[in-house]
């Protein structure tokens, strides 16, 4: 029962990040959403399945491509889309758009695009978190180009000292932009390896099989909760291109043929084929999922385009909290002018 | 007769009365517990507040400011230090574009209240990357507040001021200042930040000057004085946010601007000073800015060339003598062009 529970709940989450990413590539031609998209579609049941395991206390800090991390945590999708429309009611005010998102009521703490810059954020979280005696999770999400910069061994290295609550949460596609794992980590090691080398307690396993993500995540997050940090790697694939709406296959970075046995790995598919199987749920239900998520986008979208842009004044509003001038002086003059 | 403290003890003081006050506020740092406690300035502070509240760290520059930094999302106040200012050049990625930003990119939702404090080097040999004064680079980013104290009262009232603001502060001191004694209030005070204070009130010349310059500058005003020039000595202490009106009143009132930095000129922050001034009182002028500051070169490790790489009271005293009595200045043995490998005599080192 709990299993089925769980099956339905994973399968609508999936479903829904897929569905608006969808939607968001659909409209992107439109130019509205002005700033750069980094897709997850075809990496949904990592965001899910972690997320999945976590609390409401818990936090989760992410990078570009955090679309599927923010809403599976719980982040606004009306935030989020209007942000991403530039709009005052977005969850940055319209200072950030896609690549900086945060949803504090969610435990979203923030996702910022340099590669593997919130790693060591996301430990401070953990560490600040057991200096002031709050008992949480921190996780933090990133591709594994991000095991290849000097801050994120920094990191590591400090959790594993500290013995901190935090999961350190790998999506391997393969992929950093158009560079192949071949050509930035050596053949033969994995990324695993490198946390076991920083003594992590690790995990690896198949990041398109949701079931399997939560069972790993589950274990994983027993060893934080109680000991120390844990790290889990998953595999997995980005279909679309690493920023922006399309398809990018004939390039020929990636071969076709790869993409299409990721394609059949589809979490979402997976999923759905032991779900109806299984009887779990149908495939009307299915239906009723998609038209409610639709609708839940639409409204999203429609506030985001109603939404105002932020007004001129706010440009300077937030550089420092409590706004203090560069110029007090000549703020002065102009505003005695 | 106001008690005296060294510079090195204004800045232990107002560590532990900030640790004192607030719980968050903690200390991290490569040595902050050392036997030598970062030049005095950390001694006692494990023993006192325990190892979870001041703490050494990895060899991690960069990725220990990131933790810092998310200790501070979560509620925490650290004052992270590294012995040199040359070693926060790792760092540079997690203050500016993560620290600096995150209160803007975030639209206002989290601010880092975090402290980053920097030692200037100079002297013995340190060389190339143990002597550069980088309060340029981190004055030209906007998000960042900068301070650099040249005396013990403002280094005390300035940390004070820097653990209580919510923003991101970087904090730099000059190791030749250390030693540095002076008057130092008891107990709890801030010290604003964007206020110069005066040093030294003239009518001829007005001399900006930066950190340890700022002492040159005030001997320098002392041997103007017998030369018959009135030296108007500013020390800006805090360059973003900078106060500019002061500047511009003390141009406005002695027409002649001498900048002293303790960094290069080319792209400097003297720079920035003279291009307020030649914007907003460029009229008062009666002659050229003069800049002061280090030859374009990294500094050299050779006694020889360290030597005469540092300008010093000599060159703002000739300068000014130039500016206001038209005369070019010789080195005497009354006005030396002393430069030198060691600051003053109180102070013993290590560098």
């Amino acid at each position: 029962m709990q299993q089925t529970n769980a099956i339905r709940r994973l399968y609508r989450a999936m479903l829904r990040i897929r569905l608006v990413e969808e939607g968001i590539a659909d409209l992107y031609p439109e130019q509205q959403m002005r700033c750069p998209v980094h897709l997850c579609i075809g990496q949904e049941a990592v965001c899910a399945g972690v997320c999945d395991r976590l609390t409401p206390a818990d936090l989760v800090m992410s990078t570009h491509r955090a679309h599927g991390h923010y809403l599976a945590k719980g982040g606004s999708l009306k935030a989020m889309l209007a942000e991403m429309y530039g709009k005052s009611t977005g969850c940055c005010g319209g200072m950030g758009g896609s690549m900086h998102l945060v949803d504090l009521d969610a435990g979203f703490l923030g996702a910022t695009p340099i590669v593997a810059s919130t790693i060591p954020i996301a430990v401070g979280a953990a560490f600040g978190s057991v200096m002031r005696r709050e008992n949480r999770v921190v996780v933090a999400f990133f591709g594994e180009g991000a095991t290849e910069e000097g801050v994120f061994h920094e990191a590591l290295n400090f959790a594993a000292l500290k013995k901190l609550p935090i999961l350190f949460v790998c999506e391997n596609n393969l992929y950093s932009v158009y560079s192949p794992l071949s050509v930035r980590q050596p053949a033969g090691r994995t990324v695993t390896a490198l946390a076991q080398g920083h003594g992590i307690a690790s995990w690896r396993g198949d990041g398109n099989d949701v079931l399997e993500v939560t069972r790993l995540t589950e274990e994983a997050l027993e060893r934080v909760r109680t000991t120390g940090p844990a790290f889990v790697e998953f595999q997995t694939y980005r279909w679309r291109e690493h920023c922006g709406p399309n398809y990018d296959n004939d390039l020929g970075y990636r071969t076709q043929a790869e993409f299409q046995h990721w394609r059949k790995l589809c979490p979402l598919e997976r999923l759905h084929t032991r779900g109806l199987k299984e009887g779990i749920f149908s495939e009307a239900e299915i239906a009723t999922w998609t038209d409610e998520i639709r609708s839940e986008l639409a409204e999203a979208v429609r506030f985001a385009k109603a939404s105002p842009f932020p007004a001129s004044e706010s440009l300077m509003q937030h550089v420092y909290a409590v706004p203090v001038s560069d110029t007090p002086h000549r703020d002065a003059v102009r505003q005695a002018a | 007769m106001a008690r005296e403290l060294k510079y090195y003890q204004a800045i232990h003081e107002a560590t532990d009365l900030c640790m004192e006050k607030d719980p968050s506020v903690y200390v991290i740092g490569l040595g902050a517990t050392d036997p030598k406690g970062i030049f005095g300035t950390t001694s006692g502070l494990e023993a006192k507040y325990g190892s979870a509240r001041v703490m050494d760290m990895p060899c991690a520059e960069n990725g220990m400011t990131g933790v810092a930094i998310g200790s501070a999302l979560v509620g925490m106040r650290p004052i992270l230090l590294h012995q040199r200012i040359d070693f926060a050049v790792l760092a540079m990625e997690q203050i500016v574009n993560q620290a600096a930003k995150w209160h803007y990119m975030f639209g206002g939702r989290k601010s880092v209240p975090l402290v980053v404090r920097l030692l200037v080097g100079r002297g013995w040999g340190q060389g190339p990357q143990h002597s550069q004064s980088l309060q340029a680079w981190f004055a030209h980013v906007p998000g960042l507040r900068v301070v650099l104290p040249s005396t013990p009262q403002d280094a005390k009232g300035l940390l004070i001021s820097a653990v209580e603001d919510d923003n991101p502060v970087i904090f730099i001191e000059h190791r030749w200042l250390h030693n540095i004694a002076g008057p130092v209030p008891e107990g709890l005070y801030r010290v604003p930040f964007g206020k110069a204070r005066v040093l030294r009130r003239g009518c001829d010349v007005t001399i900006v000057a930066m950190s340890h310059m700022a002492l040159e500058a005030h001997r320098a005003a002392e041997t103007l004085a017998r030369e018959g020039i009135d030296a108007e000595v500013v020390d800006p202490r805090c360059l973003r946010p900078f106060d500019e009106e002061t500047i511009f009143d003390s141009v406005r009132k002695t027409g002649r601007l001498i900048v002293a930095d303790t960094s290069w000129k080319h792209a400097g922050f003297s720079a920035e000073i003279v291009a307020r001034v030649a914007e907003e009182v460029g009229g008062s002028l009666k002659c050229a800015p003069r800049r002061i500051g280090l030859p374009e070169c990294p500094t050299p490790t050779s006694p020889a060339l360290a030597a005469s790489f540092y300008p010093g009271v000599f060159d703002i005293v000739s300068a000014a003598c130039e500016m206001v009595q038209g005369r070019r200045m010789q080195p005497t043995a009354a006005n030396p062009r002393v430069h030198h490998d060691v600051p003053d005599p109180s102070f013993t080192g290590p560098f």
